[in-house]
């Protein structure tokens, strides 16, 4: 391994230098309890500005990332994020406008603010967004916390939520952190949400369902009309976790099919980078019988200036410090420039070709457990490889010897051994041909030489992980020499 | 030709791909979407090229006023510093920007190795055992970290400062809104906390109390007394910390904080219109298991050597969906990034002598702004950022104005979060404020003053 940054450091070595205070100095204890002061050294590295670069770029070398290949991550659409998008955040007028500037100093970063919020209700089918979130499952919190809201100021009391089988596990996490107790309906044959069980688990207590269409297998939820009129029906909202957006823009609208709240992640669909796990964004978008409980402030304009509107009557407060992550926003706002109505369209249309392509290509030699068209991705099982002594983690680890981000293994809970690929629009042909030909090769390996597979990966930087030990022993932090 | 941008696809593939397929046209690909939703339209403008899009995103750009043209002194949660060159250069390496979480640890080790260096960084400025591996920002880390307490003491009353940063306190409600767990607002007396009103609000409902410190006046919080009494009933200790005070004062584990938390916006992030920041969290060890969020841990691989990769997954979504810690399955990566590249350049030294200079030359402008006569400065126990009130005579709005026809934003209005402090600013000093920022502002300040022909008040 790289040696650890604070064991490069060497007393008295310093990596930038700082003025003098320029003022007369008074005595920290004038001011401050002497208890209170800090008088040990803080564990920090001394090193060079050099040090500081060779480190960090000899860690980065260590990194799969999408500019060196593919990284078909099922649920995660990792496309392709434009350079101009890391352009822009540049700016010295973005970059250095102060959240507490009066907003005649904001006007521009709140024009791109407002109209995004329009797009982003275009896309979705829905009247108003707010963009404070900053992920998608803080965006699912910001939509339950509505539901919530919603039904208290109604005086309904609905306790229960609806979360199919096949969720994402922010889901019931979401709804449980909103107070909410979890019922999980299961998926028929087809692997979409069962109607008969939906109507079972339907009644007066039910304040909503969170569904995510496409599911998370990549199928269409064909009776999301059914669906959508059981809910309404029984007094219950739908929830769109927008995870599998790329898949549909500009081709069906959530809206459009009954749903009442929806999260956008901007790091998926919007191009936004995902940064090793963040900074994203999870704007929600409303009907407009909700619009009165979204988080305080949106963005409004009054015919002349654009403002912080913080007149929602019934809203849900802040859901963090500050607008929203505006430099994330940005990327994505570009992003809709760049593509337009036809271009967001085509990208849905290229996502959903690109996966259907793979599917077709590997589902003889890999499991398919739910044959039909599908969406922007699709989920094989491993099973069969299984039998034949190598589990869908041995699969994953050997793609990483080709090059390959491995999928997204073991997700949804409901096929075994699942490998969910989603190869995104941005991949061409003959990316996605090297991606079936390694696959069909490591299938064919696996029929002839199992133990071979299993030594993989053997040529990423460091081997197989002992998970086990990490979390037997836990090792969370250097505490000094 | 392709025609989109981004998408490389020319019609030639589409229709080798859709004969691949065994579909006669794009529209096949939706087939089981119900006909009736397929009619829909977006109604978003055309695509534009590259170069059309860097020219509409100027025009926009140059609708915002650049804080370079001005002398600014707003601080209030968000903080002008001065950023290494080391750190966006690091921040901006694809490497880095583009990979996803590091779920496949094999491929990950650089976003690995900096979180568990970034975790150790945090552990050291805040005095914990364990620090998670970021979260959204400080607002919902606070909130994060009440939300823990309550299920560490089995208790559902949360008491929070009202000198903790206004918003915080919001984001804090609105969080504890959800599993129905009550909120009070601590009182205050001089611009801290009162330790009598704590005195009488604890019990043993109460799961933890939430401070700042230094406060959201600037102030600092008498955090032993409040230690002592938080604990002897059986209480956590949340603390909001100021990670640049920590090169002046002792770390909040060292006056027995059980939780910190606290915005990493001052450790490399810049101000961007208020995000992304990161928020830090961290614990003592023996609370390890109800921390929210990620965490990376050293380990071996198969060939021996030193690793690292996500641990204590147990209380995470992917796993346990309904019975995690939290709902949160991300966190501000990139930006904890932008801190541990940061904390390098800058050092141990070099933090205590940030904190230094925010500390005297914050000083040193309250002590001269206390001269003016009209000018009031009614805490002096502060760190880097303190409150001024307005000669009477004159309103905030006229004020205002008055320094932004000078190029001054003096500071940032709290009149609406505390209404027993009318006509008070609150003023922030960074390393970025030179003497002869100072020196203006104060200038400016008597300007004023003469004009109103104001005497010195005293305190």
């Amino acid at each position: 391994m790289t040696q650890l940054i604070f064991e490069k450091s060497q007393k008295g070595r310093r990596g930038c230098l700082l003025p003098e205070t320029g003022v007369p100095e008074i005595d920290f204890d004038s001011i401050i309890d002497s208890s209170l002061l800090n008088e040990e050294d803080l564990l920090l590295p001394e090193v060079s500005e050099l040090d500081v670069m060779r480190h960090f770029v000899e860690l980065s070398h260590k990194n799969h990332f999408i500019e060196k290949g593919l990284y078909p991550l099922g649920s995660c659409t990792m496309k392709y994020n434009p350079q101009i998008n890391e352009s822009v955040c540049t700016l010295p007028r973005f970059k250095d406008l102060h959240p507490n500037s009066p907003t005649s100093f904001c006007q521009g970063s709140l024009e791109i603010m407002y109209e995004l919020q329009n797009y982003l209700a275009d896309i979705t089918g829905l009247d108003s967004v707010t963009l404070q979130p900053a992920a998608g499952a803080h965006g699912e919190l910001t939509g339950m916390l509505i539901v919530k809201a919603y039904f208290k100021k109604k005086g309904e009391n609905r306790t229960k939520v609806i979360v199919p089988d096949s969720a994402h596990g922010t889901n019931p996490a979401t709804a449980k952190m909103c107070g909410f107790d979890v019922v999980q309906v299961g998926s028929n044959e087809k692997g979409l949400v069962d109607i008969e069980e939906l109507k079972k688990a339907v009644n007066n207590d039910v304040a909503a369902i969170m569904l995510t269409n496409p599911n998370t297998l990549g199928l269409f939820e064909e009776n999301i009309l059914e669906i959508s009129k059981i809910m309404h029906e029984a007094g219950a909202l739908l929830y769109y976790d927008g995870a599998n957006l790329n898949a549909i823009m500009g081709i069906v609208k959530p809206g459009e099919m009954g749903f009442d709240i929806v999260h956008i992640n901007t790091h998926k669909t919007l191009s936004t980078p995902h940064g090793g796990g963040g900074p994203g964004a999870g704007p929600v978008a409303v009907r407009k019988e909700l619009a009165s409980f979204l988080p305080v402030p949106t963005v409004g304009f009054n015919g002349e200036n654009f403002y912080l509107n913080y007149n929602h009557e019934d809203s849900i407060g802040k859901v963090r410090s500050f607008y929203g992550n505006f430099g994330v926003l940005l990327r994505a706002y570009t992003y809709i420039l760049s593509m337009g109505k036809t271009g967001l369209k085509q990208a849905s249309i290229d996502a959903v070709l690109n996966a259907n392509y793979l599917k077709e290509k590997l589902k003889g030699i890999y499991m398919l457990p739910y044959d039909s068209v599908c969406m922007h991705e699709f989920v094989l099982s491993g099973d069969k490889q299984k039998e034949q002594g190598v589990n869908t983690l041995g699969i994953a680890k050997r793609l990483m010897d080709s090059g390959i981000h491995p999928p997204t293994v073991y997700f949804p809970l409901i096929v075994h051994e699942a490998l969910m690929v989603e190869p995104t629009e941005t991949e061409s042909k003959e990316t996605l041909d090297y991606f079936v030909d390694v696959m069909l090769k490591i299938a064919k390996e696996i029929e002839e030489n199992p133990e071979a597979v299993l030594k993989s990966p053997l040529t990423t930087p460091v081997g197989k992980i002992d998970e086990v030990q990490a979390a037997k022993k836990p090792d969370l932090a250097y505490k000094g020499k | 030709m392709n025609k989109f941008n981004y998408l490389p696809h020319t019609t030639n593939d589409r229709n080798s791909l859709l004969k691949e397929i065994g579909l006669n046209k794009e529209d096949d690909l939706f087939q089981n979407i119900p006909e009736k939703l397929r009619q829909t339209r977006l109604g978003i403008p055309d695509p534009l090229t590259e170069l059309e899009v860097q020219k509409r995103i100027l025009e926009l750009a140059k609708k915002n006023v650049w804080l370079g043209d001005y002398i600014s002194f707003l601080g209030g949660g968000s903080y002008d510093r001065y950023i290494p060159s080391t750190v966006e250069h690091v921040v901006s390496r694809p490497e880095f920007l583009t990979a996803y979480t590091p779920y496949q640890p094999e491929i990950s080790q650089g976003t690995l190795q900096f979180i568990y260096e970034y975790q150790s960084m945090i552990c050291s400025l805040t005095g914990m055992d364990v620090s998670n591996a970021s979260m959204y920002d400080v607002a919902s880390a606070a909130a994060e970290a009440a939300l823990m307490a309550c299920r560490v003491t089995r208790r559902e009353k949360v008491l929070i400062a009202k000198t903790v940063d206004p918003e915080t306190q919001q984001v804090v409600n609105t969080y504890t809104s959800g599993p129905n767990i009550k909120t009070e607002v601590l009182p205050m007396d001089e611009g801290i906390t009162c330790l009598d009103s704590l005195k009488s609000m604890l019990n043993k409902d109460v799961a933890c109390i939430v401070i700042q410190m230094p406060n959201y006046l600037g102030n600092l919080e008498e955090v032993k007394k409040i230690e002592k009494l938080v604990h002897e009933n059986g209480a956590l200790f949340v603390v909001i910390s100021d990670p640049i005070s920590v090169g002046i004062i002792k770390p909040p584990g060292k006056y027995g904080a059980d939780i910190v938390v606290g915005s990493g916006q001052s450790l490399g992030c810049g101000l961007t219109y208020g995000g992304p920041y990161f928020g830090f969290m961290a614990c003592k060890e023996k609370y390890m298991r109800q921390m929210p969020g990620r965490i990376v841990g050293a380990t071996v691989d198969n060939r021996g050597n030193k690793a690292f990769t996500l641990t204590l997954q147990t209380r995470e979504q992917h796993i346990r969906r309904e019975k995690a810690t939290s709902n949160i399955c991300s966190n501000h990566s990139l930006n904890a990034l932008a801190s541990c590249v940061y904390l390098s350049t800058v050092g141990p030294t070099g933090l205590k002598d940030l904190a230094n200079i925010c500390f005297q030359r914050a000083h040193y402008l309250a002590q001269k702004i206390s001269k003016i006569p009209g000018f009031k400065i009614p805490f002096n126990n502060f760190f880097s950022e303190f409150v001024m009130v307005l000669p009477d005579g004159i309103s905030e709005e006229t004020f205002m104005e008055k320094m932004l026809e000078r190029k001054i934003l003096p500071g940032i209005s709290i009149s609406k979060y505390y209404e027993e402090m009318p006509n008070a600013i609150l003023v922030s000093v960074t390393e970025k404020n030179s003497e002869v920022d100072l020196y203006f502002f104060t200038t400016v300040l008597e300007e004023i003053s003469k004009k109103m022909k104001l005497q010195v008040t005293g305190k």
